[in-house]
């Protein structure tokens, strides 16, 4: 499957990436709790990172958690608490 | 009516535009939010604001209509400006039409603890030592928080 991830931010500048496109094998993460762990594994700065306790995602645009499940052609983001206004 | 542009924004001309497009109001309230010129007792020599386009808009309709089903709201804008802006720009309008003060009142500020605390923008800010990422506020979530009831 192929899925769509969007970084923003404080994260966006400390991964040094805005947006990515990645191609999963079936199977290979079902929830966003997997994908964040697949991500982490590219090191220590991925890791800190999308573990850090104010993260937020959103799935397709929706605000979503640990447990919502991921399917082809999704778009993921990860993001700090927004500040707007 | 949502907005999102990096140009700034005539509030008298969103004013006006919003009256003419109201059925029966009876009272029109407008929020104006500028750049703030310190912040942390640091003067902000300028502010940038990204965005998650799509998601905002959708975040901004879903406050609208959670604030249509809590008031009588006739007419209702939101403008939020992104890009860089300097300090005392004009950065967020909400302009809310109604047929009584009461309702227009609350609805504006629903929608703008909602928009601080769900759409997604974030603030960075720069100063003379450089430039940082604005923290989200307690304050702001306890003040959406309080409107659960």
């Amino acid at each position: 499957m192929a899925i769509k991830i969007w970084y923003f931010a404080r994260i966006k500048e400390a991964l040094n990436c805005a947006q990515e496109q990645l191609e999963l094998s079936d199977g290979e993460i079902v929830t966003v709790e997997d994908l964040i762990e697949l991500l982490s594994q590219r090191g220590e700065i991925w890791k800190t990172n999308l573990h850090d306790e104010k993260l937020l995602i959103a799935v397709n645009q929706t605000v979503a958690t640990m447990q919502t499940t991921i399917a082809d052609q999704d778009e993921i983001a990860f993001f700090p608490p927004v500040t707007g206004g | 009516m949502i907005r999102i542009q990096q140009k700034d924004f005539d509030s008298g001309e969103e004013y006006r535009a919003l009256r003419a497009r109201s059925r029966s109001p009876g009272a029109i309230v407008t929020f104006c939010g500028l750049v703030r010129d310190v912040s942390d007792r640091q003067s902000i020599t300028a502010m940038e604001l990204e965005h998650y386009p799509g998601m905002t808009e959708k975040s901004l309709e879903e406050t609208l209509e959670q604030a249509r089903q809590r008031w009588q709201v006739d007419g209702a804008t939101i403008i939020h400006r992104i890009g860089k802006l300097l300090p005392e720009e004009q950065i967020v309008f909400v302009g809310v039409s109604s047929a009584h003060r009461r309702e227009a009142f609350a609805a504006c500020e629903f929608i703008m603890d909602f928009l601080k605390t769900r759409a997604p923008f974030w603030k960075k800010e720069f100063t003379a030592n450089g430039s940082h990422w604005v923290e989200a506020k307690n304050t702001d979530a306890e003040a959406a928080q309080r409107w659960r009831s």
